[in-house]
């Protein structure tokens, strides 16, 4: 069972929607007990960086460090990935898990923020998250903070720069990007996540 | 590069996509969750929805429709028509759409705009605003461009982002089943005053309609309804158009 974790941050449904469409068994739940329990973990997201601080409040946090530690494949979303980094300049006093290094800031003043719409991102050919996928596809973006490019960057985008697209170490796998509302790529990356 | 987004509008009355011209004279052109699918796999790059009836009833009729839509689309859904509350608000996001419209209401409530924000995220609130030429601006016009709410849409605008919204839905109520090509000029007027997306909607007749609201108007998206529908417009050749024009589309998809 995938654990799909509700700490109050948007709207979850979409991405049930979507693995449901995959033919994946999902939960969304915000009962630390069935992360604990879970086979896979997705950490949606939108919004404020600060809403994660539910995360640790509410036990779930502990929870998800404990599947991480089990080596259950992990995949945030959003600010779900931003919270795999170390914190977020959006929400200094709210720290991050930091699973991958840097901190997350704002998009710089000579672009429109937030970066709304489908941008092209870059693929590494290691990455299996993106396995199968074009080098170079189109994906859908809703955010105003960007995580740096870093060693475990598997796909980069370019707006005001380069920033981290999708991120991948061992079990551990993020995206900026929302798979869910990207079409048949998105889908494709969730059957890859799905599939590990 | 980020591109400019193409969306295509389903008017929908009783559960059947419907559309005017200039706000009345309906006509049926088909079953919501089909068409918008058709729309997806064409290359639309957004759907949106709105709900005319909503003013009156049939609310539980939208939401099975939002439902059924939703199930099959994985591009971003927005729905509009007849949100009040937050309550309204967080049962057709229950139904799967990913933002919300709200017009008449924001104009009536503005608070609705960050309270829906404050619990969604800005990214799911879209303001429309229906906008009139008048006297050398653009004024704002509620309950389907029936009222005028006598606010200047671009101080509305403003206020919108501030308040908030996370996409302007502009139509040009001048232009809106004309097919005599987008109000650049409204479109600009906002567009270069706002940070947040400004889609352009409003008269579009042909490809070379949507290359001018991205150069001259500089919308960040345009939206569509009836060319769509009645296939005097294929989406696959707009974006072979604009993309041979070299503004940059998700086109292949």
């Amino acid at each position: 069972m995938i654990a799909i974790v509700d700490y109050g941050a948007g709207n979850l449904i979409s991405v049930k929607k979507a693995i449901d469409y995959l033919g994946q068994d999902s939960r969304i739940t915000a009962d630390p007990a069935v992360v604990r329990h879970a086979t896979k973990i997705v950490l949606p997201g939108v919004g404020n960086f600060a809403a994660t601080a539910a995360l640790a409040s509410s036990g779930l946090q502990d929870a998800i460090t404990a599947r991480i530690q089990s080596q259950i494949p992990f995949l945030g979303i959003c600010v779900g990935m931003q919270w795999m980094f170390t914190g977020s300049t959006e929400a200094p006093k709210t720290p991050g898990l930091s699973l991958f290094p840097g901190e997350c800031v704002r998009f710089p003043s000579n672009v429109k923020s937030p970066h709304v719409g489908w941008n092209q991102i870059e693929i590494s050919s290691t990455s299996r998250l993106c396995r199968g996928l074009p080098l170079n596809p189109f994906v859908y973006f809703t955010h105003s903070y960007r995580a740096p490019v870093n060693g475990s960057t598997v796909a980069c985008c370019d707006y005001g720069g380069k920033f981290a697209a999708a991120v991948e170490k061992d079990f551990l796998f993020g995206v900026q990007f929302h798979p869910e509302k990207s079409g048949e790529t998105g889908l494709r990356l969730l059957a890859n996540f799905c599939a590990i | 590069m980020l591109t400019k987004r193409i969306i295509a509008c389903l008017d929908v009355d009783d559960g059947r996509v419907v559309k005017g011209v200039r706000f009345v004279d309906l006509r049926d052109a088909g079953d919501p969750a089909e068409l918008a699918k058709r729309h997806a796999d064409s290359g639309a790059d957004e759907i949106v929805f709105l709900d005319i009836s909503a003013a009156h009833q049939r609310r539980a009729t939208l939401l099975d429709t939002v439902r059924r839509t939703a199930r099959q689309l994985f591009i971003p859904f927005t729905v509009g028509g007849g949100i009040r509350t937050l309550e309204d608000a967080t049962a057709v996001f229950s139904s799967g759409a990913d933002k919300i419209s709200i017009n008449s209401t924001a104009l009536a409530n503005p608070t609705l705009i960050t309270e829906i924000a404050e619990r969604f995220g800005s990214q799911a609130v879209v303001v429309a605003i229906d906008a009139k030429h008048h006297n050398g601006s653009w004024q704002a016009f509620t309950h389907g461009g029936r009222n005028p709410a006598n606010r200047d849409a671009v101080e509305w605008a403003l206020e919108a982002e501030s308040r908030g919204a996370g996409e302007i839905l502009l139509t040009s109520m001048d232009r809106d089943g004309t097919a005599s090509g987008f109000d650049c000029e409204l479109t600009r007027a906002i567009a270069d005053r706002l940070n947040i997306p400004v889609i352009a909607s409003g008269g579009a007749g042909g490809a070379a309609d949507f290359s001018e609201v991205f150069r001259e108007g500089h919308a960040d998206a345009a939206l569509a309804a009836s060319i769509f529908h009645y296939g005097t417009s294929s989406l696959g050749d707009l974006k072979q158009h604009l993309a041979d024009e070299g503004i940059p589309v998700r086109w292949p998809c």
